[in-house]
């Protein structure tokens, strides 16, 4: 690997080396490094592009990292991640893409994970997204999840999205099953004539499920961001959603969250708010001795952080 | 030393510029445009007001509401912008300059109403109030953090990893607010209420924090405040209505005067009895 993917890989993955644990890395559309343990396997798709991880049940504290990094210009790819996690397991899971464009073609990655949650499972996944290169090429990613989470099991899942991605648009579907949660907490910044969208779709199915969402984003410039939220209530359980942005420049920023209630004891909440930064945070920032654009700095990146 | 000459302070009337914005449909003038206002229709919340505020003094100032307090110190702070007058510190003209300016100068300013923040930590705003960063490192080390903290009764270890934001109570917030001042540790400081939204037990810390902030050799305070403990405690006693001075002198001659125009109110008289 070169200079720029290392530092993709840093980017979306905080990795300086290889990881511990399982990990595939997959650079300019092929498969570089791949470790497996005694728990978790990973094994190439044969008709399409892509891995299957395979967790074996009763598999606690092992990490899995699989972060993908294009630095060759023009490059699109189309992947499909499938994870398999057993019944009892406690794992970490890091996905993320980077991408470097100094062309003029754009660069693109959408990548389609799929998740089978066991029972009992508690699964942390994060997925960072970051682009680089001034080149004119657009850095575009499409990443669409799709979640079953299993009885009683947990999925914590965060995405991030600071810097440098073009285009992107965000597809995260989940289905729980009885006593099952997931947190989904988003983080986004988008700059210049940048756009995202956002979609989330939950099915809360079984009896005492619940979810919570939590999106907060900055739109700055002339970027554009679009939140869709959608929560069914098909039994008796809790979904909350709730999405914060803040706005500035010459941006724009929907949010559209749905609730649906389909049981009597489905309790169901959506909050939406968008504002610029409040004028008193900027004033008691100032107060402290910082300019007003170091004010709004910090403002932003402690909303974000 | 503070000094302000000759300064007033005017606002608009919202409801009569917004007459002047419909009217000006039928007039053909482009919409938002803001028509000069002609005196009568301005309010005047600082009047005329000439005062000096000594080195190393401790100066309440008080008065009914509405009297132009809160406008008083927010003019010293840069926060309003004075229509006319003059404001000077230690000889400079500081009149024109912003927020951050006269922050770097050795300003400070405790809101009334603190500002609540998403993802700002205790820990972040009193590190940022102690000068934030120097070599990538925060100035100020957790200890401290830890001292200005339980000077305002907290405890550090609950609040320096928790946000600023909706989930502290109104009373947290204010003493978290107060801490930041002492964190400045600047040469002035201005408290707009710093009472306000305080329960009994933390307002004797509060009076023990003003003492200690006294007895600190190069420390002025200027402190906006309807309580008679805060004001027994001041050496001098400014007393503001309707946007001009009153009253302005030693602590034993305006106090006495005071109390007596507010007797048979016991929430102005003693607000610890008031509160049990």
């Amino acid at each position: 690997m070169d200079e720029i993917q290392k530092n993709l890989l840093e980017q979306v993955a905080g990795l300086h080396e290889m990881p511990a644990g399982a990990y595939n890395i997959r650079a300019n559309g092929k498969s570089v490094e791949r470790s497996t343990t005694a728990h978790i396997d990973i094994v190439t798709k044969e008709e399409k592009q892509g891995i299957d991880i395979i967790i074996k049940p009763g598999t606690k504290k092992e990490s899995v990292h699989i972060p993908v990094v294009l630095s060759q210009s023009g490059l699109t790819e189309m992947v499909y991640n499938d994870f398999y996690i057993g019944d009892d397991c406690d794992v970490t899971i890091v996905a993320g893409c980077g991408i470097h464009n100094s062309g003029d073609s754009d660069s693109r990655h959408d990548g389609l994970h799929s998740f089978y949650i066991g029972k009992n499972s508690h699964v942390k996944y994060v997925e960072k997204h970051y682009g680089s290169g001034d080149g004119g090429g657009g850095r575009i990613m499409n990443p669409e999840t799709k979640v079953e989470v299993g009885e009683n099991s947990f999925m914590e899942m965060e995405t991030v999205q600071i810097k440098g991605v073009d285009s992107t648009k965000r597809l995260t579907s989940a289905k729980l099953a009885e006593g099952a949660r997931i947190v989904v907490t988003e983080k986004l910044m988008t700059h210049g004539s940048q756009f995202a969208e956002t979609s989330f779709h939950v099915d809360l199915d079984g009896a005492d499920s619940s979810a919570n969402i939590i999106s907060r984003s900055v739109a700055r410039d002339d970027s554009r961001q679009v939140f869709y939220s959608k929560i069914n209530g098909n039994n008796r359980c809790k979904g909350h959603s709730e999405c914060d942005g803040i706005i500035m420049d010459r941006a724009h920023i929907s949010a559209i969250p749905e609730i649906t209630a389909e049981h009597l004891d489905a309790e169901l909440i959506h909050e939406a708010a968008i504002g610029k930064i409040a004028g008193d945070q900027i004033t008691k920032l100032m107060t402290l001795g910082l300019t007003e654009a170091e004010a709004e700095a910090q403002i932003v990146n402690g909303f974000l952080k | 030393m503070l000094e302000l000459r000759n300064l007033c302070f005017q606002v608009s009337d919202d409801a009569n510029e917004r007459i002047d914005g419909v009217l000006s449909t039928e007039t053909g003038r482009p919409m938002g445009e803001k028509l000069p206002l002609a005196n009568p229709h301005s309010k005047e919340i600082i009047r005329d007001i000439n005062l000096t505020f000594k080195d190393n003094a401790f100066v309440a100032i008080t008065g009914p509401n509405g009297g132009g307090k809160s406008t008083l110190a927010k003019l010293i702070m840069g926060i309003e912008r004075p229509t006319s007058g003059q404001i000077i510190y230690n000889g400079t003209d500081i009149t024109q300059m912003d927020i951050t300016e006269r922050a770097k100068l050795g300003i400070s300013f405790a809101f009334q109403q603190p500002v609540r923040f998403k993802g700002i930590k205790v820990r972040d705003l009193i590190q940022l109030a102690a000068g934030g960063m120097k070599g990538g490192r925060p100035k100020v080390k957790f200890p401290d953090i830890c001292d200005y903290l339980s000077k305002v009764g907290l405890c550090a270890r609950d609040y320096v990893n928790r946000d600023v934001d909706a989930s502290l109570s109104g009373g947290e917030l204010k003493r978290i607010e107060i801490a930041t001042i002492i964190a400045r540790g600047t040469p002035l400081s201005v408290f707009d209420e710093p009472e306000a939204g305080i329960d009994l037990w933390s307002f004797n810390n509060l009076i023990q924090v003003f003492e200690e902030m006294r007895r600190e050799s190069d420390s002025s305070l200027i402190i906006i405040s309807h309580q008679e403990r805060i004001l027994n405690i001041a050496d001098e006693i400014v007393v503001l209505a309707e946007g001009t001075v009153q009253a302005r002198g030693q602590r034993g001659d305006i106090l006495p005067e005071l109390l007596k125009g507010t007797e048979g109110c016991k929430f102005y008289q003693q607000p610890s009895a008031a509160l049990q």
